[in-house]
């Protein structure tokens, strides 16, 4: 099997938007992928559609070689999935919830009860397991969740925002179990984010989706290279000297692009910590002062911005709000 | 492929008793209407009223209509307690599961019976302690597999309507306008041997009446509706409303 998860032009349509329109990804088995966008781009249909929760309007998608449409009890055997919203039977306890779990996926018992101590100490749940799931935190339903979505040994896992409205210790510690996940156990990982951190702390590769459409997909790295590097910016004592120092900088040949406002020069390099001496010397040889140097490194808010013309910062606003309204709803 | 089926419908089965047992102050309370009942409007109703036949109407004739009433009070709610499930979540866990809604269903439906089973049973031992006299010990056994067949029509029910109804401001709408009907229509309070027609109307077309009958003629030996008669009609009512309710789940959305 070349890709864990493959779809071709996958559409979903509902009665008046498209809420994600002809994606095409292809997704390695072992890799940690990650769809990256604001609220509303489309991100839990896509990964609805993957999980044979929703059905496709249009285009097709394979999981672990089965089709969502023709053969979802195979796919559904072999992924799991942690909802955005909580799914957990919050009267039962935590230890219950995984046996009615494993029970469902037809694990014998005595696979299932060690599979069940396995991933209670996988997420340190071991000591909480045998409290009532309304007495859990945030964090710790977050956590038996992830916990439970692991207990069928899934090939692929889907992740649909793990961290969202947890505070960042939580986060962390969450981060370094879907680490762990994929690099010990070798299980493929789709999530779902909007945080930036995330995506570029965790993800091989990641989606960018806007509007129901990928509108890049590479790693990290490469994302953040296609912006042409870091950008320092210079300040001047003097404005009268600014367009001299640009012309320096353009003749010089050292940087990819030279732009400026009011007193700043702003020069776009590859590998900025080390071209910030050679900048600085330029311009002292041309007897221009500088008042004060920065280095700015692309993060992927720069490569969203560059891709979508907003930041996905603008699109967050009244997150505190519905953040608060979630973790009403899981502690409900 | 049994095997499977089996081993999810006990899975869903074991999720209610698990429930069950931990909301084991809920089943106290709900006992305590049963109970007041028997209590005091039984010696009301029979220093006042007399049956048909001369009797007094009292507790014995107040029990199998209470039994009746908290089947279809623990029945429905059983089945209509998916819309808790679609809205806290884990309806969904069960959904991704690579099992059939079907047996999902029925593995609710079976949980849910069995709930309705043991409180039937405790307003029976209630009763008992009370004082009311049972016709026969088979009689009462068999009471219980009325109870079971009563309890399958009305979670299909509750099923078929949690698959339509989408919040739960809908379904306390269809509550007080289903349940409060369905028990004062069926004869667990009055007898029906001389009803006007139009109530006569009602109160045949009524399912619980036919249930109510059925623990009536079991325990206590006698019934106005042959128990042929109402065996059948609880039966027919248990196998189409757990065939509409199934065929509603299996196309529900979430
Ligand atoms: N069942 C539905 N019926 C109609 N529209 C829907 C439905 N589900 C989602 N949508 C719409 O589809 C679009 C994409 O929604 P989706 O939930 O996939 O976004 P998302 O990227 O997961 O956002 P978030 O970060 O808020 O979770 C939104 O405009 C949403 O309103
Ligand atoms: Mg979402």
């Amino acid at each position: 099997m070349l890709y864990a998860i493959e779809t071709e032009g996958i559409t979903k349509k509902f009665d008046e938007i498209t809420a994600v329109n002809n994606v095409s990804i292809s997704v390695k088995p072992g890799e940690l992928f990650g769809l990256l966008g604001p609220n509303g781009a489309g991100k839990t249909t896509l990964i609805n559609m993957l999980s044979t929760m929703i059905e496709p309007t249009g285009g097709s998608a394979k999981v672990w070689d089965f089709d969502v449409k023709k053969d979802a009890p195979h796919v559904r055997q072999n992924i799991g999935m942690v909802f955005q919203d909580t799914t957990l039977d919050d009267r039962l306890t935590g230890r219950e919830n995984l046996d009615l779990h494993g029970r469902l996926y037809d694990m014998d018992s005595k696979h299932r009860k060690k599979r069940i101590e396995e991933v209670l100490s996988l997420v340190e749940l071991t000591d909480r397991a045998n409290a009532i799931v309304k007495t859990y935190s945030g964090g710790m339903t977050r956590r038996l969740e992830i916990a439970r979505g692991l207990m069928h040994h899934p090939h692929v896992l889907f992740l649909d925002e793990p961290t969202l409205g947890l505070d960042p210790q939580t986060r962390n510690h969450i981060w370094e179990y879907i680490k762990v996940l994929n690099k010990e156990e070798g299980v493929t990982i789709v999530l779902t984010t909007h945080y930036m951190e995330e995506a570029d702390h965790l993800c091989h590769r990641i989606a960018i989706i806007d509007h129901g459409e990928i509108v890049a997909l590479d790693t990290p790295e490469a994302l953040k290279n296609m912006l042409g590097g870091d950008v320092i910016t210079l300040e001047l004592e003097n404005p009268d000297n600014i367009s001299r120092l640009c012309e320096i900088y353009k003749e010089n040949g050292c940087a990819s692009i030279v732009s400026r406002k009011n007193n700043d020069v702003f020069i776009t390099v590859r590998d900025g910590e080390r071209q910030i001496p050679h900048v600085l010397e330029l311009a002292s040889d041309a007897g221009i002062p500088i008042r004060s140097v920065s280095l700015h490194k692309p993060t992927l808010d720069d490569v969203f911005l560059h891709f979508t013309g907003r930041a996905i910062r603008d699109k967050e606003a009244g997150e505190t709000e519905r953040v608060g309204y979630i973790l009403r709803a899981r502690r409900k | 492929m049994v095997r499977k089926a089996a081993n999810t419908v006990y899975t869903m089965w074991l999720r209610e008793m698990l429930r069950f047992w931990r909301s084991k102050s809920r089943i106290v309370g709900s006992l305590a209407t049963p109970f007041f009942f028997l209590v005091f409007l039984g010696p009301g109703f029979s220093s006042s009223y007399r049956l048909p036949t001369g009797q007094p109407l009292d507790n014995s004739f107040l029990a199998p209509g209470l039994i009746g009433m908290a089947i279809l009070f623990s029945s429905l709610m059983g089945g209509v307690s998916i819309i808790w499930d679609k809205e806290f979540g884990f309806l969904k866990e069960i959904l991704i599961a690579p099992v059939s809604r079907f047996y999902v269903a029925l593995g609710k439906a079976v949980g849910g019976v069995t709930t309705s089973i043991i409180q039937g049973i405790l307003i029976l031992i209630i009763a008992w302690l009370i004082g009311i006299k049972y016709h026969s010990l088979p009689g009462v056994v068999a009471s219980m597999g009325i109870m079971f067949i009563l309890g399958i029509g009305f979670i299909g029910l509750g099923i078929a309507l949690a698959s339509k109804i989408e919040s739960h401001e809908g379904f306390q709408m269809v509550m007080s306008f289903l349940t409060m009907p369905l028990v004062l229509l069926s004869g667990a309070f009055f007898p029906i041997t001389n009803l006007p027609g139009w109530l006569k109307l009602l109160v045949y077309a009524n399912p619980l009446t036919y249930g109510v009958e059925a623990i009536r003629w079991c325990l206590l030996g006698n019934s106005t509706i042959p128990i042929i008669t109402s065996l059948a009609g609880i039966t027919l009512f248990a196998f189409f409303m757990m065939l509409l309710g199934g065929k509603l789940f299996d196309s529900m959305e979430i």
